[in-house]
């Protein structure tokens, strides 16, 4: 794309926003132009959600200027970024879940007659807008019971309904499995090819790849560089990202796998989970791979008694074990860090501490130790490098990475000996990911058996020594370290008849 | 507030880079390494700011405010609420409610009069009815915590239940008991009498209170209290039994609201069947005015505490200068907004 040609779409000019003891984004200058995929990369709290909330006018500027076609944008409200044709798709969706596809995409702009809204116009309308984004579902449905990347489908016809010149994305693949990538992708490309520019949030690198025409990196609220893709490669961009080299992002330890540890048979959910039987071994990092809605979490919290099952056994050590609560397994010695952790696994106005003690509270008599408490939380904090002044500040206020750090620590405090990490990295920046693989390796090195969930398959190709992969809520295939290969988990994945269609 | 965290995490851990707005709440927790609650402080302190302006406000504006009868008078007066509030402060943590309280007080009373009229000696009658608010309690917690009801709707039904089953069983009409039992040299000591020269209401207030607070602060029932508000996913995928902590707190709130309904027989000598319609707003009033959440997650003793005298003095206050009743409930409304907007107000800041 020969963006260079056209006079930009937006243009900021020493764009900067201070928040109470922060500049989050530092006098930045940048053009996106009609018709391109322009992809912001940074680490989190790099600033790159807060210039999208400048430019969607969910927040205002502190200094700078906003130009829209060469005419400067005067500051009102996100309604009126709307009008200008500007556009978000958020991360967290915003769609109203008890109203229907046809009654979102309008929201806030019904067609009336006579003040009475005119439903079929209404249908028709979002059929079409539908049509283009390739979602072929009735526009009558209730938003609560599409996908998530349905959902965003929608969003984007949202987008196009307001003719919108400029879609934001913050984001947009976090949950979305390969597939529903590729259709993403082939619809922004629609919008790219309409003259309309996309404005995209990622953290993924190989998608930045794919997608990107021109990638601005931003670190500590500045902009670093912006450059077209060809002028990229990965090195570079972890480079420019994090401001010094990281030589393996996924290092993994050699490992030397011990005797099975858990072994779970012909585990059982109906309608969701059918005869799934798998063990895990001392010393191995085992991946569960699967499309989204293939079971993989399900087993997890199968074996963790977090959802009851209809059938089947779980053995540790050769030993039955009768698991009925999340209670049981972990007395057992089994941990399951979940994967959304604002959701389900930190207590967000508990403290630090607080948090990392909550599976295993150090009492005297039911009395909390508060010294010893404080002296876990504070081994925890060193061991795991958690950066955090205190260990009584709130963890609501750490970032995602040292969250998940949060939770490792408490695990580890159970002494769990089998330990589940679903989407371990999801949200978390690169810095932090390549720490928490570290751990993770680690653990596995001292003799702990590891399950990690992962929807991200260089993830898995990288820290695994064995993979099982889920379809449909049935155990698909088994693959040693040697056997990975992209094409060959995708297969399994998306069931054996389907491979040869990828 | 999904986007204030949203934010929150969008900050890097690393130390150089500082938090929105977290400067100087860093430099608090530095001081209050020990207490760590930032915020729960803050919500006490302003609380205990605002007891503090009118308690001197009143001092000057009435002659009769700053004397030793009106003080001992204002604890007896609140001596119920603050009971029960004690309790619903473990509830509301839960993000929990009890609209029960009201009338399982009024249930209580009337049954500790009517054993104690029936020849029952006072202390044994006292027992028998905080136990029966126990099992009032037991029931909210199990429609809660097993049948999943939503509290409210829980406590709700409650209400009506036991407010209809009171009516039922003393057709609306005052129980009356022996007056050598009931009056304030025997039985009506707990509410209006003095040892050494100090309430009982305030010694069973005092004590009531240190064991309250060590509950929720010092145990693993108080620990997982918060969490179970906090996150209560979080609390069960971390091995905590739920039900059971969720049934425990809506106990303690039952036995604290049999005895607060004993408190109030001693101090009117009857057992009144229509006693305590509104007196669960009055108590969850004070909770959230101390800084509890409605949300869950937060809250203390200490600021429950203050709540419940911070409307003891307006409503004592307005009294003393003649302000009449229908004004107090104004000033108590508005008081209860300005308390929670300034709580959203600081929590904004904060995040």
């Amino acid at each position: 794309m020969q963006s260079s040609l056209h006079t930009p779409l937006v243009r900021l000019q020493g764009i900067s926003k201070r928040f109470p003891g922060v500049l989050a984004v530092d006098d930045v200058n940048l053009d996106i132009y009609p018709g391109e995929v322009h992809v912001v990369a940074g680490e989190n709290g790099a600033g790159k959600s807060t210039l999208m909330k400048l430019l969607s006018q969910v927040e205002r500027a502190t200094s700078g200027t906003i130009l829209l076609n060469g005419r400067e944008v005067p500051f009102v409200d996100p309604q009126h970024a709307q009008r200008l044709g500007i556009a978000m798709v958020y991360q967290e969706f915003a769609l109203a879940p008890h109203l229907t596809v046809a009654q979102n995409i309008v929201l806030g702009r019904e067609s009336t007659r006579f003040g009475v809204i005119d439903k079929r116009a209404e249908v028709e309308q979002a059929r079409r807008l539908l049509q283009q984004v390739g979602l072929h579902i009735d526009p009558r449905r209730v938003v609560s019971t599409l996908s998530v990347a349905e959902q965003q489908m929608v969003e984007i016809a949202k987008a196009l309904d307001i003719k919108a010149k400029l879609v934001i994305m913050d984001e947009p693949t976090a949950t979305l499995t390969d597939q529903e990538i590729a259709h993403l992708f082939s619809v922004i490309r629609g919008l790219t090819a309409q003259g309309i520019a996309v404005f995209y949030i990622s953290h993924r690198l190989d998608e930045i790849f794919q997608i990107a025409d021109r990638v601005t990196v931003m670190r500590d609220g500045k902009v670093v560089a912006t450059l077209p893709r060809s002028e990229l490669d990965q090195q570079k961009l972890i480079q420019l990202m994090v401001g010094r080299d990281i030589q393996h992002l996924y290092p993994k330890p050699e490992s030397r796998p011990g005797p099975a540890l858990l072994r779970a048979e012909g585990i059982t959910r109906r309608g969701i989970l059918h005869q799934c039987s798998f063990e895990v071994r001392a010393g191995e990092i085992l991946g569960f791979a699967g499309l989204i809605g293939s079971g993989r979490t399900e087993l997890a919290r199968a074996v963790f008694g977090a959802d009851p099952i209809d059938a089947g056994s779980i053995w540790l050590e050769g030993k039955r074990l009768s698991i009925k609560s999340p209670a049981s397994a972990i007395a057992a010695g089994i941990g399951y860090l979940t994967e959304d952790r604002k959701r389900d696994g930190l207590a967000m106005t508990l403290d630090i501490a607080q948090n990392i003690t909550l599976a295993n509270l150090p009492t005297v008599a039911s009395w909390i130790d508060r010294g010893k408490e404080e002296r876990i939380a504070v081994r925890a904090r060193d061991r795991l490098k958690i950066r955090t002044p205190s260990v009584h500040r709130k963890v609501a206020v750490l970032s995602g990475g040292n969250q998940q750090k949060v939770i490792v620590a408490r695990w580890l405090e159970t002494r769990a000996r089998v330990l589940f990490f679903d989407e371990p990295s999801r949200g978390i920046d690169v810095n932090a990911k390549s720490e928490l693989f570290e751990i993770i390796g680690t653990l596995a090195s001292e003799g702990r058996a590891i399950v990690l969930i992962s929807s991200y398959l260089p993830e898995l190709i990288n820290m695994c020594d064995r993979l099982i992969v889920l379809h449909e809520g049935r155990i698909s295939g088994e693959l040693e370290r040697s056997q990975f290969t992209e094409e060959r988990i995708m297969a399994l994945a998306t069931g054996a008849n389907e491979g040869d269609t990828l | 507030m999904k986007d204030t965290i949203r934010s929150t995490n969008e900050v890097t851990g690393d130390e150089a880079a500082p938090v929105p707005g977290m400067q100087p709440a860093g430099r608090w927790a530095g001081i209050l390494r020990m207490k760590g609650r930032l915020g729960d402080f803050v919500a006490q302190t302003t609380a205990a700011g605002a007891l503090i302006v009118v308690f001197i406000f009143l001092s000057f504006a009435s002659p009769d405010f700053l004397t030793t009868n009106n003080l001992i008078n204002v604890i007896e007066q609140n001596a119920v609420t603050a009971t029960i509030a004690l309790g619903m402060t473990f509830v509301i943590i839960t993000a929990g409610i009890d609209l029960s309280v009201g009338s399982t007080a009024a249930m209580t009373g009337v049954l500790g009069v009517e054993l104690i009229a029936r020849g029952m000696n006072w202390p044994l009658a006292l027992l028998i009815a905080v136990v029966a608010g126990g099992v009032v309690g037991l029931g909210n917690g199990l429609l809660i915590s097993i049948a999943r009801l939503n509290p409210f709707i829980a406590t709700l039904g409650m209400m009506t239940v036991v407010r209809g089953l009171t009516d039922v069983y003393t057709n609306a009409v005052v129980v009356v008991g022996p007056a050598s039992v009931l009056g304030p040299d025997n039985f009506g000591v707990i509410g209006l009498g003095k040892a050494a020269g100090i309430p009982v209401a305030l010694m069973i207030l005092v004590v009531l209170s240190v064991l309250a607070y060590f509950l929720l602060s010092h145990t693993r029932l108080g620990r997982y209290t918060y969490a179970i508000g906090s996150n209560q996913e979080a609390a069960r995928l971390s091995g905590i039994p739920v039900r059971k902590y969720l049934l425990a707190v809506y106990v303690i709130l039952g036995l604290l609201t049999g005895l607060a309904g004993m408190i109030a027989v001693s101090r009117l000598g009857i057992g009144e069947p229509n006693f305590g319609i509104g007196l669960e707003l009055d108590v969850i009033a004070a909770t959230v005015i101390g800084g509890a959440s409605l949300f869950g997650g937060q809250g203390t003793i200490v600021g429950t505490i203050i709540g419940v005298f911070l409307i003891g003095l307006i409503r004592d206050g307005s009294v003393l200068l003649d302000i009449n009743s229908f004004t107090q409930d104004v000033i108590i409304g508005v008081v209860i907004w300005l308390a929670v907007l300034w709580d959203q107000f600081r929590r904004r800041r904060i995040s």
